[in-house]
């Protein structure tokens, strides 16, 4: 008996890992069904892309200017041993629309948005909100959890663009405004350099995965927490650890698919 | 009706009738699924046996329309109120309106006042619910239940953690309310002495089963030891103070296992 205990624990816990991922499937199927609503009544989903935008924008901002800055000094220090700093706009421009943008941004968001909407929905099922909802003949599906996934979804690509802006921009103030790079190179080379399907359109595509499935995974967080406060918290910490890794695992298969021969 | 969660049965071949038009009270202990009982009759559960009929309907034999047209004539106060917190006292009351009519603007606002004032909250419509007290709060949530004019209303719990005044209020509007709007009214508490006030006819469940039924006055003078017991709020009876474990005096002078007597050399 107790020789097969672990045996039977791994089985549980199997069985159980297996139980939530076909409920988090169920519910992405029941929230997809609420998205036709969230279209039609765009308000709420307005107001939504309001409440996570705003959540996210500022450390977003100074997040990208950061890593644009931090880009542009390592991308100078390599690139000038081979005289070469003339192709740090291209360095920069394609390190942050191919993958620092969509990447980071997912991860701020993961950690800012993500966890806020975990501990909303949480907190909305703890104090019974989303039954009053049910009972008020109101599906929580389409009234609360659509618009959010669809407010996810179109905000992840809108804040990547702005962290790479905003990265360029830092990328461009070092090496311009510090590091004496001509501007006219910096910026001629990147334009011929990064081409807009090739480059942009699959940066764009990597955020719309990541933002549908970081929200994805909070609002099931908050949906299948235990309804207490302790319960709650650790929805949140799950939210956070479970979208940065797929966050992760997705760009490494994403990054395979679109620039793998 | 019967159902169990897992292994452990809730309720074991229950049978209730919920008149029309009167306010009728069950009762129990906590942990007796009072709370799950107002979920089957809701439809947010479902029974593994037996059937749960509202107005004619078997709730559970309809489909999700059905359930949620049914439901826009239930009302449901829950214990917390559950008000939705990113809206203010007059969008909540006006919730069910929006969302379930295309009434224009000055009849809404009509509609959410009249409610409002019936609870007495008129002129908390602009306070957010943080900023009510739980007793406040369970009143906009009975104004937002009876918004779209329900045939029936579900309290659960309504009177716990009250203060005397916020009790007495509760009370008095339960009452009144389903006098002037010829409700139906299950309320569902453990609150004995204020629950039989307004109730016209009282279930007591316990362990699964209805141990008692009958009119307020029927259940004081009842002579079956457990319903004396709860009715009475007696520390002791049927229901044991102790929780049930191996005898005091054995467990305080007993022998240890293969030894002496405690503190003995």
């Amino acid at each position: 008996m107790g020789l097969l205990d672990p045996v039977a624990g791994l089985g549980r816990s199997g069985i159980g890992f297996f139980q939530r991922l076909g409920r988090a499937h169920l519910f992405l199927l029941g929230v997809s069904r609420g998205l036709g609503e969230a279209l039609r009544r765009f308000r709420l989903t307005v107001q939504q892309i309001h409440s996570v935008g705003v959540l996210t924008f500022v450390i977003t901002v100074v997040a990208g200017l950061f890593v644009g800055m931090v880009l542009g000094l390592q991308g100078y220090y390599t690139l000038v041993d081979f005289g070469a700093e003339e192709s740090l706009g291209v360095l920069v421009a394609l390190s942050l629309v191919r993958e620092l943008g969509p990447v980071v941004a997912a991860l701020l968001f993961a950690g800012r948005a993500g966890s806020a909407l975990t501990a909303e929905i949480g907190l909305m099922k703890a104090t019974e909100q989303l039954s009053a909802l049910e009972m008020m003949a109101v599906d929580p599906f389409r009234r609360v959890l659509a618009p959010r996934l669809f407010a996810g979804v179109l905000s992840m690509p809108l804040l990547a663009a702005l962290f790479s802006a905003v990265g360029v921009a830092g990328g461009y103030f070092v090496a311009n405004g510090l590091l004496g790079v001509d501007a006219g190179a910096f910026w001629s080379q990147m334009q011929s350099s990064v081409d807009f399907f090739d480059d942009v359109m699959n940066g764009v595509i990597k955020s719309l995965v990541f933002g549908t499935v970081v929200t994805w995974i909070a609002l099931f967080e908050g949906y299948d927490c235990v309804p207490t406060s302790e319960g709650v918290g650790r929805a949140t910490t799950r939210t956070v650890v479970h979208a940065s890794l797929a966050v992760l695992g997705l760009d490494f298969v994403l990054t395979a698919l679109m620039f793998g021969n | 009706m019967t159902f169990a969660r897992g292994n452990r049965v809730i309720f074991d071949q229950v049978n209730m009738d919920i008149p029309r038009g009167r306010i009728t009270a069950i009762m129990g202990p906590s942990g007796t699924g009072k709370t799950t009982l107002l979920k089957l009759i809701g439809g947010q559960l479902a029974p593994e046996a037996g059937r749960i009929d509202v107005d004619g309907q078997d709730v559970h034999a309809l489909d999700r329309a059905g359930l949620f047209a049914l439901r826009k004539r239930m009302g449901m106060l829950f214990q917390s109120g559950a008000l939705l917190t990113d809206l203010n006292v007059f969008e909540n009351v006006a919730f069910p309106l929006r969302e379930h009519t295309a009434l224009p603007e000055p009849i809404v606002r009509q509609l959410v006042l009249l409610r409002l004032e019936s609870v007495g909250l008129r002129s908390a419509r602009d306070l957010m619910p943080s900023e009510l007290s739980g007793g406040m709060a369970r009143r906009v949530a009975l104004a937002r239940a009876l918004v779209l004019d329900p045939m029936m209303i579900l309290y659960d719990e309504p009177f716990t953690g009250q203060d005397p005044i916020s009790m007495g209020v509760l009370v008095k509007l339960i009452r009144s309310v389903n006098d002037a709007l010829g409700l139906t009214s299950i309320v569902v508490s453990h609150d004995v002495p204020e629950t039989l006030s307004i109730a016209d006819y009282a279930y007591v469940i316990a362990d699964g089963a209805v141990v008692g039924r009958g009119t307020p006055e029927e259940l004081r003078a009842s002579e079956s030891p457990w319903i004396r017991q709860f009715v009475r709020a007696l520390p002791d009876g049927p229901v044991p103070f102790h929780y049930p474990g191996p005898d005091y005096a054995e467990e305080l002078f007993g022998i240890e296992e293969g030894g002496a007597p405690h503190g003995s050399a």
